[in-house]
């Protein structure tokens, strides 16, 4: 089992034709992505790498059943495209796309209220749920099949602990970006909501950044109601104030969003917290261990 | 994207908001022409730096004749202004802002924000003006009001109201303020700003509602579409080397360390940052490189560090996705071949097409230390720094 995505989702390219988004369509189908469909507007009837391309999402939508999409739209026209995802009711859009402008982005929010549509990012890696299905830009072979879910504002950050769990032979169910930026589609608590009710996942490591209160408040969640372990990390321990480190979403400001606050709460929490990113998986495997979950979270 | 003052007003001028006349002035001598024209008993002589705090630090004084607005213009211009947001080196005052002087009757707090909790735009505003609002928060929350805007019909009129109420502004004032809030979220959804702060908004003698400060701060993702913002970029208050790395979209922020980094993907960067000082060093910069880089980005991010004086060792950190090693492998040569390379070199690479790039670098003949992981390449490096 995995979360969002799994070998049955049917995935749409928004974008295709663009050189990020072939690079992508090529390593996604070579990981086993089904992509059944690409949209570019005013390219109809061509195909790339034997997927057929439609002018709309809808139309896509409709002749092949595509139920999620991944956009690889430049900036200015990436909050369009998701309009035109949650507008086609597809189950769920991952946008890749870097520096939209947050007030686009409010926007968007505005019209996905009461609509079915999930968004994931934007500014994010995507999804993969190993071994069945990968959806946006990470590297593939990082990732094996088994237990552990892994949610993330950060796409590096993610890869880091992904691979420290393969090479102690610990594999993972699903592992989602849910991006840097201040306005997002999807927040740590729906992630975590998805990896507690899966049965195949046994715990999971939460990452996060300065900025914010979004891991305080997975942070409460976590503790008024999930039973599997998680640890945590934050980045931007040593950052200053008032310096953008990256990330829209990554500033100190006001005082508020350090990585000391946010660590502070996850410890309250009974969320343990690795010290440095590279000790973040063999924190993870002293927590399953006391818990009686190494055995089960092994990949045999 | 940060403005000055002077700029800022000028923006909302440009919305109908109500201001002090004034202008800007580079010199002692067009200080005094612009305060002769200005005509007012009072004149006001700001220093305009990217910072706040400029009241208190001294940056703001009060003269009563032309002959005081030119010994404040001449003691403020050059001189370094050191706020509570400048850090310990301060800011060089180049530019000042001549402002005909308020009869201030009281000072109230206002600003629009993208609120992430919300995901809307929200107005926040306060009776107690003048102040820092995150003392406000602190000890009197009470007094901190908020409204938060649906971007379907914009601030409303009735939101306006409530909140000048809410502040207490006079009722004879509460249209006249609620209309400078419309005027104000128009400025700031136009010009798509993320932050606009007036503190302090202030209602005067002559029961005028006027804004006596402006910070304004632009999202730099919608730069692109605001060609009259990006016009009023002032270089000389931004790092050198972080110009630099604009021009190269670079992600790069400079720290007081000695240690460069060079590290792909922003989360990973600040952790770089981390667990170099967990094992004892100091940072130099923050730097990511991105995603898409190419080996002549590569190359001159390599430069922008070696440049750095304080700079007396490098860790190069990538776990590449979209991030080719080879590429990042192929930028470290060149830059390092020609600008030289005199101080040492710790490199992790990890991710697509690790081996490649770690074959370049062993036959590039460069004296590369190579490390498992970030945590091993933190302590390496460090300890050669020392």
């Amino acid at each position: 089992m995995s979360i969002y995505i799994n070998k049955d989702t049917k995935v749409l390219v928004q974008g295709i034709t663009g050189s990020t988004a072939l690079f992508h369509t090529k390593q996604m189908l070579e990981y086993g992505t089904k992509i059944v469909a690409g949209v570019t507007p005013g390219k109809a009837g061509t195909s790339v790498e034997g997927v057929p391309v439609f002018n709309t999402v809808l139309e896509a939508k409709n002749e092949t059943g595509a139920n999620v999409s991944v956009i690889y739209v430049p900036a200015p026209f990436a909050a369009d495209a998701i309009l035109e995802a949650v507008d086609a009711e597809l189950d769920m859009v991952i946008c890749i796309t870097e520096h939209i402008p947050v007030l686009d982005m409010v926007n968007v929010k505005r019209y996905m209220e009461g609509k079915k549509t999930r968004l994931i990012g934007p500014n994010c890696p995507g999804v993969i749920s190993a071994d069945e299905c990968k959806i946006g830009i990470m590297p593939g072979y990082i990732h094996t099949k088994g237990h552990v879910g892994v949610v993330s504002r950060s796409g590096t950050l993610t890869y880091e602990a992904v691979h420290q769990l393969t090479v102690e032979g610990i594999g993972q169910t699903t592992a989602v970006g849910i991006g840097g930026d201040p306005v997002n589609g999807t927040n740590f608590i729906d992630v975590l909501k998805e990896f507690e009710a899966d049965p195949e996942t046994y715990g999971v490591i939460m990452i996060g950044e300065i900025g914010g209160t979004a891991e305080e408040e997975a942070a409460e969640w976590i503790k008024a109601n999930m039973t599997k372990p998680v640890v945590g990390f934050i980045g931007g321990q040593t950052a200053p104030p008032g310096k953008r480190m990256g990330h829209a979403g990554a500033i100190i400001s006001g005082g508020k969003g350090t990585a000391k606050e946010k660590i502070k709460k996850m410890n309250e929490c009974g969320i343990e917290v690795a010290p440095t990113p590279s000790v973040i998986g063999e924190t993870f495997i002293r927590v399953i261990k006391e818990k009686g979950l190494y055995e089960k979270c092994k990949t045999h | 994207m940060n403005i000055h003052e002077y700029q800022g007003k000028e923006i909302l001028r440009q919305y109908g908001v109500s201001v002090p006349s004034g202008r800007v002035a580079f010199s002692p001598e067009e200080a005094v022409k612009v305060a002769k024209e200005l005509d007012s008993k009072v004149i006001v002589v700001k220093a305009q730096i990217h910072a706040g705090g400029r009241g208190k630090a001294g940056g703001v004084k009060i003269a009563k004749n032309l002959d005081e607005v030119r010994s404040y213009a001449k003691e403020l211009l050059g001189k370094v202004l050191v706020t509570h947001q400048t850090g310990p080196e301060g800011k060089e005052v180049k530019r000042l802002y001549i402002e005909a002087g308020s009869d201030i009757k009281k000072e109230y707090y206002l600003s629009f924000l993208v609120d992430r909790a919300t995901s809307r735009v929200t107005v926040m505003g306060s009776e107690e003006g003048g102040m820092d609002i995150e003392e406000v928060a602190e000890k009197n929350p009470e007094k901190i009001f908020k409204e938060v805007v649906d971007p379907v019909v914009g601030l409303t009129g009735f939101q306006a109201r409530r909140l000048a109420f809410n502040m207490n502004i006079p009722n004879q004032l509460i249209n006249k303020t609620a209309n400078l809030m419309l005027g104000l979220y128009k400025a700031f959804t136009e010009k798509d700003a993320s932050i606009l702060e007036i503190n302090p908004l202030a209602i005067t003698g002559d029961n005028e509602v006027q804004a006596l400060d402006a910070k304004f701060n632009f999202d730099s993702n919608s730069l692109y579409r605001h060609k009259d913002i990006v016009e009023l970029r002032d270089f000389d208050e931004e790092d050198p080397k972080e110009i630099e790395a604009s021009k190269y979209d670079l992600n790069y922020v400079t720290l007081d360390g000695n240690i460069g980094c060079m590290v792909n993907g922003a989360g990973l960067a600040m952790s770089t940052m981390d667990t170099i000082s967990y094992y004892g060093g100091h940072p130099a910069n923050f730097l990511d490189v991105g995603g898409g880089a190419t080996a002549e980005k590569v190359t001159e991010a390599f430069k922008i560090i070696l440049s750095d004086s304080n700079v007396k060792g490098i860790f190069v950190n990538i776990f590449g996705g979209i991030m080719k090693c080879d590429v990042i492998a192929e930028g470290v040569i060149v830059a390092a071949k020609e600008v030289g390379l005199n101080v040492p070199l710790v490199v992790r690479l990890e991710g697509t097409n690790v081996n490649l790039g770690k074959k370049l670098l062993n036959e590039s003949g460069l004296n590369i230390v190579a490390a498992d992981s970030m945590g091993d390449g933190a302590q390496k490096i460090v300890e050669l720094v020392g």
